[in-house]
């Protein structure tokens, strides 16, 4: 890879102090080190490293994360055909409802991704230090947490709000009290609540005669547990979240956010 | 009665190039007294460049306390006193002459003096400085009084020396060395052994002392694990503690009335071509041993110490005041295309995200050795909990929120998180295996410098 590394070096001074472009330093460093683990040698205190970075660390959280994303992906588009069709088997028209949960999904975490990108580059240059990884995880968890037919343009605006107020203002990753992939959801919550609540909005274009309240909200009307067994709730596939992907997810949605969550994922964020 | 103590947790770290078992004679004839090596003193000189100097004539005295004298470890001349930042003195060099004389202190026995007066002699002498102290891991101030006495006889750490090599033949030294203890910190006195290698008889069979085996990976080795285990430490507590070899020359003087500062060094690395031991005296320079034994192809870091906590010198420099090891590694200045990605069977690492992180499932005898190199493996950022700093210290503490403590330099909350229990050396491993490639070392100690100053002492 001696070609790159010497486009890489030839291109470098244009980002330093003085060149062409000192505004895109960091991200110029980022690229750089996602090609290349920087030849920086230690310096004070123990004299070797261990192998792994941030950024393994961080690919490591969202390959944690693909089950639970693939399941969700499916789940949606097994739900739409569900309620269309009450009578449907979990695996029925498997690639249907696979495909159709793409669709759904991929325009989500795209959104998130860019919008949470830019600001993350945006503020590593203003505070001239390096890109941090977190967003990685953050950006694959915004997703996860939103209603499959949640406009992008609120995904967009709840990203944008969850890495500026949940992170930046605060200084970055590493200083935030909050969850910036939770604060994204608590941003919709409460000044969208029509897209995130409701009988309406965790089936992704639900048919008009199924009824999809979510057990909790069944409970408060007085039915007897309708359609939740423990198999169905430890199992996933029942109702109440587009991504519905764990019982943890069902505590959230409908006890408080994030306390619970945060001590399991939130360290990573 | 011998007591075996386990420490559960730590990592061993299995690295190419140990010391072979064999001592080797060296002819040195530059050495230099290094003030860094002593944290906390601030040195004031009595000789100048070009000044002849014996053997125990005092070279400079810390400004905090004028009792403390630092002496030569050589009869011979001044040759340089190098200056760093500050004008702070860096070494001071000394070019040894073929005569050794040494200066006279008089006739005396340890069985006819009092507490003071050994005390007095270990301050002329400059023996005194081998002692140090917990917290802070400074020379002990004379009026102090410590809690219990530790004295240090294996090392955990990479690379570590053999201590039954390092204390061959030298038992009767030893034992006087631990009388003087006794006679001048006049409380308990524990020798702490390795649990497993320990099997000298120089060792085990002291008279006087409280023999502890401590059974466990790294860093069971350090004081402040030890201490934890034995005497925790309190606010206002302090501990003295003491490497064996070093114990040896105080004894050594007390029997023979000259200072002899001679230690056995290991010589270790994977960049080195017969890694061995060599009997060598207080300062040395390093460069007879490692001038035709490094592969000179790589850049290369000579370490005088070990590989977690030891300081960078240079090929021609001198051995630290404390250390008992030279370790000689590659230098890492190298890109790595996607190494952040590659599966990793060569790379050292303490995780299971590299495909070798799961040799270290396997017992350590069946480990193979790795090789390191000083690559940083990635870039700095910010501190992530992944509750993995834990599992390497075995110290009832939050590292991470200790570190975070240390940053903001909140005293009251260092405090009340343990810092009088730690070192910077306790987190070596942390540091090591830390993804965010933090110095936590350089943080803790600076952490402990502001309450040693806070605190006036």
């Amino acid at each position: 890879m001696k070609w790159l590394r010497d486009v890489l070096d030839n291109l470098k001074p244009n980002f330093e102090k003085g060149g062409k472009f000192p505004w895109l330093h960091s991200t110029f460093d980022a690229f750089e080190t996602f090609a290349f683990v920087p030849k920086t040698t230690t310096s004070c205190g123990a004299h070797f490293r261990d192998a792994l970075d941030m950024k393994r660390t961080m690919t490591m959280v969202i390959l944690a994360l693909m089950p639970a994303l693939l399941f969700g992906t499916y789940n949606i588009g097994y739900q739409h055909f569900h309620s269309i069709n009450p009578s449907l088997a979990f695996f029925d028209g498997f690639w249907d409802n696979l495909w159709y949960g793409i669709v759904k999904v991929l325009p989500i975490i795209v959104v998130s991704y860019v919008v949470g990108l830019s600001i993350e580059f945006g503020f590593a240059q203003w505070r001239k230090h390096e890109v941090n990884e977190g967003f990685l995880v953050t950006g694959m968890l915004i997703p996860l947490v939103m209603p499959p037919d949640v406009p992008l343009w609120q995904v967009a605006l709840a990203t944008a709000f969850a890495v500026v107020i949940g992170k930046e203002v605060f200084g970055g990753t590493g200083m935030n009290f909050l969850n910036p992939a939770l604060l994204a959801r608590a941003f919709l919550f409460f000044a969208f609540p029509s897209s995130m609540s409701g009988d309406n909005v965790w089936i992704a274009q639900k048919a008009d005669a199924f009824s999809g309240a979510t057990p909790l909200a069944e409970m408060m009307i007085g039915a007897e547990l309708p359609s939740a067994s423990w198999r169905n709730i430890f199992g996933c596939n029942i109702t109440w979240s587009g991504f519905s992907y764990n019982y943890r997810h069902w505590l959230m949605e409908d006890y408080a956010f994030g306390i619970y969550w945060r001590s399991t994922y939130g360290a990573y964020l | 009665m011998v007591k075996t103590i386990t420490v559960r947790k730590g990592f061993d770290i299995k690295l190419k190039g140990e010391a072979k078992k064999r001592v080797m004679d060296v002819e040195i004839d530059s050495y230099a007294v290094k003030p860094s090596d002593y944290l906390g003193v601030n040195p004031k000189l009595m000789v100048q460049k070009g000044d002849m100097v014996k053997v125990g004539q005092p070279l400079f005295y810390a400004k905090e306390n004028p009792r403390i004298l630092f002496t030569s470890s050589v009869c011979g001349q001044v040759q340089e006193i190098v200056r760093g930042e500050k004008r702070f003195i860096e070494e001071i060099q000394i070019k040894a002459s073929k005569v050794q004389e040494s200066v006279s202190f008089g006739e005396f026995a340890l069985d006819l003096m009092d507490k003071e007066q050994v005390i007095e002699k270990l301050l002329q002498t400059g023996l005194w400085t081998l002692l140090r102290q917990r917290p802070y891991a400074v020379i002990p101030n004379p009026e102090s009084c410590p809690k219990c006495v530790i004295i240090t006889a294996f090392s955990s750490s990479a690379y570590a020396p053999d201590y039954n090599l390092l204390t061959q033949g030298r038992e009767k030294d030893i034992q006087m060395g631990i009388e003087v203890i006794k006679k001048v910190a006049n409380c308990k006195v524990h020798l702490n052994v390795c649990g497993k290698n320990t099997t000298a008889p120089e060792i085990l069979n002291l008279k006087g002392v409280q023999i502890n085996r401590f059974v466990g990976k790294h860093p069971v080795g350090n004081v402040s694990v030890q201490i934890s285990r034995l005497d925790p430490m309190c606010k206002g507590d302090r501990v003295w503690y003491v490497d064996i070899q070093d114990l040896a020359i105080i004894g050594r003087f007390f029997l023979s009335g000259r200072i002899e500062k001679d230690k056995i060094i290991a010589l270790a690395g994977s960049e080195v071509k017969n890694p061995q031991y060599y009997r060598v005296r207080m300062g040395a320079c390093i460069f007879p041993l490692v001038n035709d034994n490094v592969n000179s192809q790589n850049f290369l870091r000579f370490i005088s110490g070990d590989v977690l906590t030891g300081k960078s010198i240079a090929k021609t420099g001198y051995i630290g005041a404390y250390d008992n090891l030279i370790s000689v590694i590659k230098e890492g200045n190298y890109y790595e295309f996607l190494g952040w990605i590659a599966p990793g069977l060569k790379k050292f690492s303490f995780y299971r995200t590299f495909l070798s992180g799961f040799t270290n499932l396997l017992p350590f005898s069946r480990r193979k050795p790795v090789e390191i190199d000083t690559n940083m493996h990635g870039g700095k950022r910010a501190l992530v909990l992944t509750g993995e700093y834990e599992k390497v210290l075995p110290l009832d503490i939050y590292p991470m929120q200790l570190i975070k403590a240390c940053i903001i330099g909140d005293i009251d909350l260092m405090e009340q998180l343990g810092i009088y229990e730690v070192d910077a050396e306790d987190f070596a491993l942390c540091e090591v295996i830390d993804v965010s490639k933090t110095d936590i070392q350089s943080i803790i100690r600076n952490g402990l410098e502001l309450i040693r100053k806070e605190m006036g002492e």
